[in-house]
């Protein structure tokens, strides 16, 4: 994609209000992740129980948690937690959707058979049951988050790019690659891969709010992030534990999720509207 | 028809047998052994014995694979491991639950979404339109867990208006809708947001299409056009997402379930993943698989009916 093109798509991103503020969140969001240990006025590990339960004041703007914690510092560094796991999950599925999507686009007919029906077993599993399942047998942490989001994610992108890459191979510049003798290999990479990412990363964009709500989902239930690492679920935990002695908590505590769900949609709705209006929208879990 | 049909259920069959081969796989390609992992560092041998026994893991694997499947084809999913109580019994026993929470929260999104998705189409091209396309989105991308203990504040423990745990009094039907209106609300505010977008977009493009052009040319009245031809085809794409929806809203409701303590499917399967009860997990993983094929296959083989060219589609 040429620049040209990059500032045509950043420009009409731009003048669609929902788009814009999408991308303003995401943008905040993204220096907060980055930027966590300078931008935090406290350390979010730090426990003083004489603090705890502070309402939001001029010097803990969010207030303290049940441990005497920073409620936004921690809220700071739960964006870090909370991006890079989106981010690093969401780049290998991309990953190895596009190689397993391009396999079964371009490969023999048994292989794609083969692979279409592991995608369809696989997406017929329940998101949320199969990450429990996959947690249960590997244990909790991280990691395992990482590879639940991995294996659910992958099925929808290698189906996503079989099917750009069964409608492209046929195409006329490929069958003339073919006769003058391209490798397979050729083929795929110099021609069939620039031609398919595109729809990938706008649909990569469009998950990254569900990766989000996942590792939140699972580390409120304790079965994701490991405390003491602050993430968005466990600090909503925290809140829902004290609902009563501290009201204030919870509800601070939910608000990076909805800013943060809301941004990364806007987004990536926006994008698709600016690139490819007929992109399909997934399903809400 | 009836070709569409087999080839269908064959598939889902397949589909069915590969999930449970693959659960299987994967318990044996992780490294550690389940019992020593489910009891802790500092249980006795002859304790880990006892858990691989009833857990069936002192059995060679192709025997433990062929009894696991021998057993699932008959009702049979194994025995708790800790209670010893029959794992069909206790999914039994919450899942009605779970469903009546799914029905609910769908029931209400769906109502509630086609009629801003029809009034979308009503005023299409105005603020209004863009405005509940914005509403839409925004409902769609907020975790309904979040939904759901903002709900239990400010209903439950602020206003007092509906219980904040439980699923209500056996028996008690009062009880049990007031217990299920918080989460149901929860649960379904996303769908309403996904569903009014749903209709809008096939309605449009319904409208466009020939038979339409003849019916107005024909001169029917609009309102006949709309709810007698228009909805008719346009109500299509939706039943199959409903039946992907019921699959999906019963196990994001897992969240909602424990946030509002409500006995279902999701508090089962969170407690049995924390205690790493091994055939509690996997019974219910696979039950609730087999119920989302069920559901969908059945969405299937009825808008194959509906639609005759789906058919073609799946034949050519």
């Amino acid at each position: 994609m040429s620049s040209g093109a990059n500032r045509g798509i950043f420009r009409s991103l731009m003048r669609d209000p929902m788009g814009a503020f999408g991308l303003i969140l995401v943008v905040a969001f993204l220096i907060m992740a980055l930027a966590a240990p300078w931008i935090a006025p406290y350390d979010p590990l730090k426990i003083s129980i004489t603090e705890r339960f502070q309402p939001p004041s001029l010097a803990h703007w969010a207030g303290t948690d049940q441990l005497g914690r920073d409620l936004l510092s921690r809220i700071i560094f739960g964006a870090r937690t909370a991006l890079s796991i989106a981010m690093t999950a969401a780049g290998i599925a991309g990953g190895v959707g596009l190689l397993l999507g391009m396999i079964a686009g371009y490969g023999p007919r048994w292989l794609d058979a083969f692979l279409v029906l592991m995608f369809d077993s696989m997406s017929s599993l329940p998101m949320i049951m199969f990450a429990l399942a996959v947690i249960t047998v590997v244990g909790p942490g991280t990691g395992t988050l990482i590879l639940v989001v991995v294996l659910v994610s992958i099925p929808g992108y290698a189906r996503l790019i079989r099917a750009q890459t069964l409608s492209l191979g046929s195409a006329d510049f490929i069958l003339a690659e073919r006769v003058m003798g391209a490798s397979s290999a050729r083929i795929l990479a110099r021609h069939l891969l620039p031609n398919v990412v595109g729809p990938l990363v706008i649909v990569l964009s469009m998950d990254i709010p569900v990766i989000i709500m996942l590792e939140a989902g699972l580390s409120y239930l304790n079965l994701g992030v490991r405390p003491p690492i602050p993430s968005w679920g466990n600090i909503l935990y925290d809140g829902y534990t004290s609902l009563r002695a501290a009201p204030s908590m919870v509800l601070i505590a939910g608000l990076p999720l909805v800013l943060a769900t809301l941004g990364f949609t806007f987004l990536g709705e926006g994008l698709r509207d600016a690139i490819d209006p007929k992109l399909k929208v997934r399903v809400p879990r | 028809m009836l070709n569409y049909a087999i080839k269908r259920i064959g598939l889902a069959i397949v589909i069915l047998f590969t999930v449970m081969l693959s659960m299987y796989a994967m318990v044996f390609l992780v490294p550690g052994d389940p019992a020593s992992l489910a009891l802790g560092p500092r249980a006795t041998p002859a304790l880990k014995e006892l858990l691989r026994e009833r857990m069936g893991l002192d059995q060679p694997v192709l025997i433990q694979v062929w009894s696991f499947f021998r057993n699932a084809a008959t009702g049979d999913l194994g025995y708790d491991v800790w209670s010893k109580r029959p794992v069909f019994d206790q999914i039994m026993e919450f899942f009605p639950n779970t469903l009546a929470l799914g029905a609910v929260a769908l029931g209400w999104a769906l109502v509630l979404g086609i009629l801003l998705g029809c009034a979308a189409v009503v005023w299409r091209g105005t603020f209004m339109d863009r405005l509940l396309g914005v509403l839409s989105v925004g409902l769609i991308s907020i975790p309904a867990f979040v939904i759901a203990i903002y709900a239990l504040l400010i209903f439950a423990v602020w206003l007092h208006w509906l219980p904040a745990i439980g699923a209500g009094q056996p028996g008690d039907i009062v009880s049990q809708i007031k217990a299920v209106i918080l989460p149901a609300f929860a649960l379904g505010i996303g769908w309403v947001g996904y569903l009014a977008r749903l209709v809008r977009a096939s309605m449009l493009e319904v409208m466009n299409e020939n038979h339409i052009r003849t019916a107005r040319a024909f001169g029917l009245p609009e309102r006949r056009i709309v709810f007698r031809y228009a909805l008719r085809i346009a109500i299509i794409p939706t039943i199959a997402i409903l039946a992907v929806g019921l699959g999906s809203i019963l196990s994001s409701a897992v969240f909602v379930e424990t946030v509002f303590g409500r006995p279902g499917i999701g508090t089962l399967i969170t407690g049995a993943v924390q205690k790493r009860n091994y055939p509690v997990v996997m019974g219910t993983v696979l039950f609730m698989t087999a119920f989302y094929l069920v559901v969908v296959t059945a969405a299937d083989l009825l808008i194959a009916r509906l639609d005759p060219r789906i058919r073609d589609v799946f034949r050519g």
